[in-house]
């Protein structure tokens, strides 16, 4: 599980050079992702954070205008991930897909496993040990899927 | 912008009655908030793809949130503000928006 996975050809597509255990994951956990955000599970409420703190009734016209637009983006994300990781090559659009499954399964896992920020290495003696290992196999695959994209922005950026 | 040799005098305005600060003008402003779980690579590659800011920005605004639990990542009008909180939640930051001063 070592290596670069992420390519692009000439063409600027993209080719992920996945190991089949981990499609095999990355076929799994979007599923069981899916029956928690589809049915707003308690865990899922960290995918819908709050954007007023201090004005409830702000807040709730925020939930009631946005709360479906962003259901419906991280669902569309689980399934870019679901449905193209057989895929030889694919494009932009669907590895940004991919960034963002990758994300809502970190933010899932993250959440029940309480993780710290400094979390870095897994006790083998620790009874979530399988989960630690998934957790931290995600967040390398997003740093990759990070690097791969960022290669495609101006460095400079677009605006001061 | 005034140079040397003008001179403005100040003009006296009287302070609004009451409590509540009506000026339409005053900017909200985007604030996220440091939390465990997301890497830091992938803040700034959040902050450069939504906001064009450089790497070197984006890198910075990252760290102040990182090391003092929040940075104000942009500012401008209300209905602005709330499609940044939205688009920062698309990217499972978390996001406050508040108004300034």
């Amino acid at each position: 599980m070592t290596g670069r996975r992420f390519w692009r050809d000439r063409h600027g597509r993209i080719r992920p050079g996945l190991e089949d255990p981990e499609r095999d994951l990355l076929r799994m956990l979007p599923q069981q992702a899916r029956e928690l955000v589809d049915h707003d599970d308690p865990s899922a409420k960290r995918l819908f954070p709050v954007a007023y703190t201090d004005d409830d009734a702000a807040q709730a016209d925020y939930a009631q205008m946005m709360g479906g637009s962003l259901l419906d983006h991280h669902q569309h994300a689980l399934d870019t991930l679901m449905s193209t990781i057989d895929e030889t090559t694919i494009d932009i659009d669907d590895l940004n897909g991919w960034l963002g499954a990758v994300e809502v399964l970190r933010l899932l896992l993250g959440t029940q496993l309480d993780v710290s920020e400094d979390f870095t290495e897994i006790d083998p003696g620790d009874p979530r040990v399988d989960q630690l290992t998934v957790y931290q196999y995600l967040s390398m695959l997003q740093n990759e899927i990070v690097d791969t994209l960022a290669a495609g922005l101006p460095r400079k950026g677009t605006t001061s | 912008m005034t140079g040397p040799g003008t001179e403005v005098q100040p003009v006296e305005v009287d302070a609004p009655e009451g409590g509540e600060d009506v000026r339409p003008d005053r900017p909200w402003q985007v604030i996220v908030w440091n939390d465990p779980i997301n890497l830091m690579s992938y803040v700034t590659f959040v902050f450069q793809k939504l906001f064009g800011y450089s790497k070197d920005k984006a890198t910075k605004l990252m760290l102040d949130v990182h090391h003092k639990g929040r940075a104000v990542v942009s500012s401008g009008p209300r209905e602005r503000a709330e499609l940044d909180v939205f688009r920062l939640h698309e990217h499972g930051l978390w996001a406050t928006m508040e108004r300034s001063g």
